[in-house]
């Protein structure tokens, strides 16, 4: 069975070729997506104010502050969904959000 | 060799429950199917059943934790009526779009208002588009007979669609009646063990149930469905024929009582089929050629074999114990004639509402359903083609 969902789905399947209920045996399916291209707010990581307390990352309920080596690095802009939830999180001022321009 | 009783259909489906041992039973109580989980409980706290019996705080939460427990794995049961049913009714389409075989004890009532507690079908007729395989039982041995055969319907592969079985309230459910039962190991064997290909406790692999379907795929995913419910009517009467062997006891898509050379007949669901056969009997004593239909399978319906069955009769009647407020009569007639809308010879049809929120059924109430179908056939036009049986004018 393929790994990816978009292989074993496309637009072009067959009703037949369908799993019953369209059930989906494959995990981490939203890393082949885009989910949060309808975003109207947009983080901004300011990176200087940053002290790495890493408090905003368990506070993101999409798991789009990605962290390497104990440190944050830039937002997952491929699935953050511009909740701000990381600007209160943040005891230093280094997230702001703006309004995206599309 | 089989066991004689006397049990209520209330008991006589917490029996087939017990004898099944399911995985998961999740129920709140409402009149009249209140008894099924009262039974089942005292089974689990005998030692009886392996059952996880849980206690919920509503029925939408009954059905919820069923569709859980079910897509966990788990084969799994539960038991309303009424409101109960209807404070389901979200979850009985996710139920069965997610293709979770679960099987539901309907024990049919009247939806408020004016608030009854009695017997009709207005709580599963307004479930017949869930996409959940409906059965009724004319009596205590049906209900029962019907269970034991629920989960080889519902969780066959060409199926994996839930199923209600359904007996009308306090006529079927409280009155004690005599019984055969099958002996526990026979039904343990003739049920089988759950065996889900896929389950989320599988450890072996991941797997998301309920995804959301884009328009792309929407229409795809409800064909599938909908080919479960077609692929239902052959599964149904495998599973009977199989049921023959261990019980002497036969079962169709629906039950022809005298109806080979009838000129009259009447088409109906549930108990009053019991009331009718007396009418018959006795119209058949005085010479006339009457008979019956009663719908066992209503999902999926059996449209083609009802048209065929019904084809030489002059006219019929077909029994709504629900109404269907759209001004032209009741659920049952209108499928019972979309059947018989494309075959050349067909009988002239009227529709009645009859016995609804427990309003007495009598032979006499038959029989005049029967002179009325005599009289259709004199004047040979239908006339009033939706009437209520027996009401006060």
């Amino acid at each position: 069975m393929s790994k990816k969902v978009s292989e074993m789905y496309t637009e072009t399947s067959k009703w037949k070729e369908l799993t019953p209920g369209c059930d989906i045996y494959v995990a981490g399916t939203s890393k082949e997506f885009r989910t949060g291209d309808w975003r109207t707010d947009m983080p901004i990581f300011i990176v200087e104010k940053c002290k790495q307390c890493l408090l905003c990352v368990p506070a993101c309920p999409d798991s789009s502050i990605p962290v390497k080596d104990g440190k944050r690095g830039e937002f997952d802009l491929d699935h953050c969904k511009g909740c701000g939830i990381c600007v209160k999180a943040c005891p230093f001022d280094a997230i702001k959000m703006i309004k995206e321009e599309k | 060799m089989s066991i004689r009783e006397r049990l209520s259909g209330n008991e006589a489906v917490a029996i087939a429950m017990r004898q099944i041992n399911p995985d998961v039973m999740p129920a709140f109580p409402i009149t009249p199917s209140t008894e099924i989980p009262q039974y089942f409980s005292s089974f689990v706290a005998n030692g009886l059943v392996d059952t996880e019996f849980v206690t919920v705080e509503s029925e939408h939460s009954a059905m919820s934790a069923a569709i859980g427990a079910e897509a966990a794995g788990a084969r799994t049961l539960t038991a309303t009526s009424s409101c109960g049913l209807a404070l389901m009714w979200e979850e009985l389409y996710v139920a069965a779009s997610n293709r979770l075989p679960i099987a539901l004890a309907l024990v049919n009532r009247a939806l408020s208002g004016p608030i009854n507690i009695n017997a009709d079908h207005s709580d599963s007729m307004g479930a017949r588009d869930s996409g959940w395989i409906q059965i009724y039982s004319e009596n205590n041995q049906e209900a029962y007979d019907n269970f034991v055969q629920a989960y080889r319907i519902a969780e066959h592969a060409d199926v994996r669609l839930p199923i209600m079985i359904c007996q009308d309230g306090f006529i079927t459910s409280h009155a004690v009646e005599n019984i055969n039962l099958l002996e526990d190991d026979i039904v343990k064997n003739f049920v089988g063990e759950y065996e889900p290909e896929n389950y989320l406790l599988n450890n072996k692999t991941s797997m998301a149930v309920g995804p959301y379907a884009t328009p792309a795929f929407y229409m795809e995913a409800k064909r599938a469905q909908s080919q479960g419910m077609n692929n239902a009517k052959q599964v149904i009467l495998d599973v009977a024929k199989e049921f023959k062997t261990i019980s002497g006891r036969e079962y169709g898509l629906f039950e022809e009582y005298k109806l080979d050379d009838a000129e009259t007949a009447i088409v109906i669901l549930s108990s009053a089929a019991g009331t009718a056969k007396d009418a018959i009997d006795k119209l058949r004593s005085e010479g006339k050629k009457v008979g019956l239909l009663k719908i066992r399978v209503f999902r999926p319906f059996p449209a083609e074999e009802i048209a065929q069955a019904l084809k030489n009769c002059k006219a019929i009647a077909v029994m709504d114990r629900s109404e269907g407020f759209n001004s032209q009569g009741g659920p049952v007639c209108a499928e019972v004639k979309s059947g018989l809308y494309n075959i050349d010879e067909k009988p002239l049809v009227v529709n009645y509402v009859y016995g609804l929120g427990g309003r007495d059924v009598k032979v006499e109430s038959i029989e005049e359903v029967y002179a009325a179908l005599d009289k259709i056939v004199a004047d040979k036009t239908v006339g009033e083609g939706y009437r209520y049986l027996s009401i006060r004018e």
